[in-house]
């Protein structure tokens, strides 16, 4: 059988992805590259939601469907943190995230 | 033949993927990240392809590559200027990063491998977008309504918060 044929294919992908995008989100510092690794672990659970939509499910319309409602949720998150950033900037003059600090007890 | 091209283009939406996931998490350069995410996010539309379904695909590039990256490169332009020198890395941090990461990824990889997945008994196979559309409006319009108010409570608080916060000008 094709690799493209395979469930363990494409779960063995979005591993892949999600960890660099944890990777991405726990050693870099800049709040956008921050924002970008979050995006890439949610393109791998949209893998995962797809492939199995695709080779388990008993109704293909419902991975579909869940991976269509991340793509918006991802959308409205990346619309609420860009404004985030910006405001942020806009008091802090940096967005590396360990200056935004103020909180600190 | 035509399973061989099939084959080989995998290949390539795979190494697209992978590369610009690489890219996306690693380059110094924030704008090196943000077209490496765009090259991952059309690996992974890609994929939806051969995982039959064209709709969320195109669906894969008009939201993520054709709005969020732009949104992303909008926020970088009203941010930090490029030409700032970086601050230097913490090579503690990168290790300590990479191990859990690591760590992680070896959780479930481990899982993947040991689960025995087994295919529902009884499924369909009709992945059309009339389908989807069907459903969309009957079994799951609850999630296609809150779809819509969480579109528009991101959008409303996204403005009230760009423009200078609670009480602001």
């Amino acid at each position: 059988m094709p690799a493209f044929n395979q469930l363990n294919t494409y779960l063995y992908l979005a591993v892949i992805l999600f960890c660099l995008g944890l990777y991405g989100v726990l050693s870099r510092r800049n709040l956008i590259a921050v924002l970008i690794s979050v995006e890439l672990m949610l393109n791998a659970a949209s893998i995962n939601f797809m492939a199995f939509n695709r080779f388990l499910a008993p109704h293909p319309a419902v991975g579909q469907i869940a991976a269509l409602f991340i793509m918006a949720v991802a959308a409205a998150e990346a619309a609420i943190a860009l404004s985030i950033i910006v405001a942020l900037y806009r008091k802090l003059k940096s967005i590396n995230i360990e200056q935004a600090n103020e909180l600190r007890g | 033949m035509s399973l061989l091209i099939a084959t080989i283009s995998f290949y390539l939406v795979v190494a697209a993927t992978v590369v610009g996931a690489v890219i996306a998490v690693a380059a110094r350069n924030i704008f090196h990240n943000v077209l490496g995410l765009a090259l991952s996010l059309i690996g992974v539309a890609g994929l939806f392809l051969y995982l039959n379904s064209p709709f969320v695909a195109l669906m894969q590039i008009l939201i993520y590559v054709g709005a969020i990256t732009i949104a992303i490169c909008f926020a970088i332009m009203l941010s930090q200027p490029l030409y700032l020198p970086a601050p230097p890395r913490n090579p503690l941090k990168i290790q300590g990063a990479a191990f859990g990461a690591g760590l992680v990824f070896i959780f479930l990889g481990l899982l993947t491998r040991q689960t025995l997945w087994t295919p529902a008994a009884e499924r369909v196979h009709d992945w059309s977008i009339t389908t989807i559309g069907h459903y969309l409006l009957t079994q799951y319009v609850v999630i296609f309504e809150l779809i819509s108010l969480l579109l528009l409570v991101a959008m409303l608080g996204a403005i009230v918060t760009a423009r200078g916060g609670r009480g602001g000008a």
